[in-house]
């Protein structure tokens, strides 16, 4: 495992990235929003947050984040729980779960759409005691992956 | 600048439309350019959307060759319909085919409308539109884009080269398989069908 400590002010926004001369096979968590631009080649977790696939990014990849920017080329099965962006000049090959969906011409898709739907939350049951209190959890990396290359 | 859509009344796009409304959970193939009108309008239905843009498929096999117009070849049919329609048999309940149908070779087309009736369910309805043009010629391509259940927007694509032309009794012919075909007359030189599986 290794940090990806690249950070970039432009189109992230702030987000921890993956520059576009960059290849990652692998598995990529993330804790932060994430910018991809180069190729990534596994699977992403952003579960809370924001990824962005710019322009140069090529992912082959399952998915899973809060909210989802396509610009470049996604071959993979996405999951968002908030939002998903294919902006014009996207392609995306693979099937979509989503609560909210935004296509602008032009962009290409193939495969499935949808739209999960916001469940009326329940009232919570009453807290229980524990038995015992759970351990605490190790604090992984803010992001981190499983495999990082450089193209020559 | 892009231009204003034509909007067309559609009482093919109302008697599918009137096909899926009753339940939700279905699942509806779009032939057509993906937009965000027809998956906001299928989506809001509570049904989930197969998009696959046909010619654009069909237009990335012709790059090694013509598969639109040109000879008969059964192993690029075949990986064409995997591509494109490689869903399992009855799994679809219905399907907006639109004009695709007018640009695709003969033994392709008999082929993909082959594979409609394998993956549609028993029951389910297809749209598809066909220009009243009486042999081959440059048409106007269109993305259809649902803008209510019987009002389409039609959005300039450019023009294509239509290979296949047809007259009601070839459309019936072409469906022989399915149930029923019902003709939608309108004004506009396109002729809407609903093909019942």
């Amino acid at each position: 495992m290794s940090t990806i400590p690249t950070r970039i002010s432009e189109p992230g926004g702030g987000a921890a990235a993956v520059g576009k001369s960059v290849i990652v096979k692998g598995q990529i968590f993330s804790r932060e929003d994430l910018y991809v631009d180069g190729e990534v080649e596994g699977s992403i977790e952003v579960q809370e947050h924001r990824l962005t696939v710019g322009p140069n990014g090529k992912v082959h990849a399952n998915v899973i984040a809060r909210e989802i920017i396509v610009q470049g080329t996604v071959h993979g099965n996405m999951e968002a729980g908030d939002k998903i962006e294919i902006r014009k000049e996207a392609k995306l090959v693979g099937d979509i779960i989503t609560s909210r969906i935004v296509i602008e011409d032009g962009a290409y898709f193939k495969g499935s759409i949808d739209i999960a739907r916001q469940e009326t939350p329940k009232p919570a049951p009453a807290p229980r005691p524990a038995m015992t209190p759970p351990p605490p959890r190790p604090e992984p990396a803010r992001t981190s992956v499983a495999g990082v290359e450089h193209k020559p | 600048m892009p231009q204003d859509p034509q909007v067309k009344r559609s009482l093919g796009l109302a008697h599918f439309v009137s096909s899926i409304a009753d339940n939700s959970g279905l699942s509806i193939l779009d032939l057509g350019e993906i937009s965000q009108p027809n998956v906001t309008f299928i989506t809001t239905l509570g049904h989930r959307l197969y998009s696959e843009d046909l010619l654009r498929t069909l237009d990335s096999h012709m790059l090694d060759g013509d598969l639109a117009g040109g000879p008969a070849q059964p192993d690029r049919i075949e990986g064409f319909l995997h591509e494109c329609l490689g869903f399992p048999a009855s799994s679809l309940d219905g399907a907006l085919v639109w004009d695709t149908l007018q640009y695709v070779s003969r033994p392709l087309l008999l082929a993909i409308v082959e594979r409609l009736h394998e993956v549609l369910k028993p029951g389910a309805c297809l749209l598809t539109l066909f220009h009243a043009s009486e042999r081959p010629q440059e048409l106007p391509l269109f993305s259809y884009r649902i803008a209510s259940p019987e009002t389409l927007h039609l959005v300039s694509r450019g023009t294509r080269q239509s290979i296949q032309f047809f007259n009601n009794r070839g459309i019936e012919k072409l469906f022989e398989r399915f149930s029923s075909v019902k003709f939608f007359l309108t004004r506009d030189n396109i002729r809407e069908v609903i093909v019942s599986r």
